[in-house]
């Protein structure tokens, strides 16, 4: 029995396009479905658009023209109290982080449950037993410029987790580990997965994605084709 | 084969886990740009504030001059052809001192009314020629005016030659300057609020499009709208609220110490006291430097308010 059946598709494309300001189209006619619970890798080439996908899921830009619904509600119509509460659905691992730098990683990864009003006393354990689990419990009290690449974006991993979001969108998240460390953010997402999360990782890396049996979305020249 | 050393490899110091403590925190401070704010808000507070504190002097001054004037009227009895002067300010004192509402009935002594005449003629000037009028000075019941067109009346009657003057003109042309004042002051006041809304609009603007990556942030975190813009309000109306106290206190320690010149210089100095009486705010000066305060603090934090709501409507 599948646990999802009575719930709408985590992300829903149909015939979307996007171009920045009146410049050409940078995504074309893309028509793709994400269930809920499903694990999915978006690749293709630099500059492809993988970043800007991710974007337009997350609500950062929107769609210029087609339908794009996000668990089951048109993104096009979404504003306030409801498009904040369809991000809250969301977490996400920026390419570049995005941590706040006068932040320690603590208050950085407790940074989506403050901005919801929860208490400290309710989340502190939580966060600091995720920090541990990326291998940052060392530097919890550390501000981000002090840290190598690979910590920030184990910390912005976290950060992405904490609020126990539907759908994960991840752009690169394994580009500044080691292999080791890639492996174990890999099963942490795999995880997540099984226990219902929906997870998108924008990746280049071949040799991750033969690790998990997940289907491809590949983007190019504009358009994405599904590799199931 | 060794492993490259790598500073990730050194053991860190574990730092210690500092407590959220306040959401305001989310927002990094602008040291230098919100410290300017602060300081042109003091400085545009400390100029209201000190005109909304002489207007305020200027007022009661005005309205103390026009109740002094309203409780005196003076008879003045000019001499005439074939008139005896004494016997003509005689009846008019006694048509006064016959009407109600007169407290009292003063003959101006002809010495008194020559000292009067002392700026214009010198000292030891011989009047016995000039046809100086002499003057009756009437004390008005505060509690039961008279009726002065009656008396007027009456002594155009019975006394030709003399006039009542109520000071009616001097307290109607003190009463317009007094509002005049009072307008201009509140006019400053206001254009003094504009330029703060104008300041504080131009550095919240400025505050947020610097930190525009970390409001994104935010709001992908999944902040609303409102707990965005109250971080930025709330700061933005802590720092327009304390340049606004600065400015007022300064003002208020300012109009102290002139209030404490005259006493400083000696009770005779005829400078601002003789003019005003002494230069010190009473506790509606105090309280109108007060409402300055309080409104750069509520323009400070609304127009911060306002300049947030656009930028976030902006970039979503």
């Amino acid at each position: 029995m599948n646990p999802f059946e009575d719930q709408p598709p985590s992300v829903e494309f149909d015939g979307v396009g996007f171009r920045y300001g009146r410049g050409p189209e940078i995504l074309q006619d893309l028509r793709f479905t994400l269930q809920p619970g499903s694990f999915h890798f978006l690749s293709g080439p630099s500059g492809a658009g993988k970043t800007t996908l991710i974007r337009l899921m997350l609500l950062a830009v929107r769609p210029t023209r087609g339908l794009m619904r996000l668990f089951g509600a048109d993104a096009g119509r979404l504003a306030g109290p409801a498009l904040t509460a369809t991000r809250r659905r969301m977490g996400v691992v920026f390419q570049d982080f995005r941590l706040l730098d006068h932040l320690t990683l603590y208050q950085n990864v407790a940074l989506p449950l403050v901005v919801q009003g929860y208490e400290e006393a309710t989340f502190r354990g939580e966060v600091l037993e995720l920090l541990q689990w990326v291998g940052l419990d060392r530097e919890a009290g550390t501000l981000p410029p002090t840290l190598s690449g690979g910590e920030k974006q184990r910390a912005a991993i976290a950060r992405a987790l904490i609020a126990k979001p539907q759908l994960i969108l991840a752009d690169e998240p394994t580009g500044n580990v080691d292999p080791a460390m890639a492996r174990r953010l890999l099963h942490l997402f795999v995880e997540l997965n099984r226990f219902g999360t929906s997870v998108v990782i924008a990746t280049h890396d071949v040799a991750l994605m033969d690790q998990v049996e997940a289907s491809r979305l590949i983007l190019a020249d504009g358009r994405v084709y599904v590799d199931p | 084969m060794t492993r490259p050393h790598h500073p990730q490899d050194e053991p860190r110091a574990r730092a210690p886990i500092q407590a959220f403590g306040h959401p305001g925190r989310l927002v990094p401070s602008e040291g230098g740009a919100e410290r300017s704010l602060a300081a042109v808000i003091a400085i545009l507070t400390f100029l209201a504030a000190l005109v909304a504190g002489a207007a305020e002097i200027g007022l009661t001054t005005a309205a103390s001059w026009q109740q002094a004037l309203g409780r005196e009227a003076t008879i003045q009895v000019r001499p005439a052809p074939g008139r005896d002067l004494e016997a003509d300010t005689e009846r008019g004192a006694a048509i006064a001192r016959a009407t109600p509402g007169i407290l009292s009935v003063r003959k101006v002594p002809a010495a008194e009314a020559a000292r009067l005449l002392e700026p214009w003629l010198g000292t030891g000037a011989d009047l016995s020629d000039l046809p100086v009028p002499r003057l009756v000075a009437l004390a008005l019941d505060p509690g039961r005016r008279p009726d002065l067109p009656g008396l007027a009346e009456r002594l155009r009657a019975a006394v030709p030659p003399a006039t009542l003057d109520t000071h009616q003109a001097w307290m109607e042309r003190l009463s317009r300057v007094a509002v005049a004042g009072g307008a201009l002051a509140a006019a400053i006041v206001g254009l003094v609020l504009l330029a703060s809304a104008g300041a504080t609009a131009f550095a919240t603007r400025g505050v947020l499009a610097g930190h525009r990556e970390v409001v994104e942030v935010l709001h992908l975190a999944g902040a609303e709208d409102r707990f965005v813009a109250r971080l930025f309000a709330r700061r933005f109306a802590r720092l327009g609220l304390g340049g606004a106290v600065a400015g007022a206190t300064a003002a208020g320690l300012l109009m102290l110490a002139l209030g404490s010149l005259p006493a400083r210089f000696g009770p005779d100095n005829d400078g601002i006291q003789g003019l005003f009486g002494a230069v010190s705010l009473g506790w509606r000066g105090y309280g109108a430097i007060a409402a300055v305060m309080l409104l750069q603090g509520v323009v400070a934090g609304q127009v911060a308010a306002a300049a947030v709501k656009r930028f976030l409507k902006a970039t979503s």
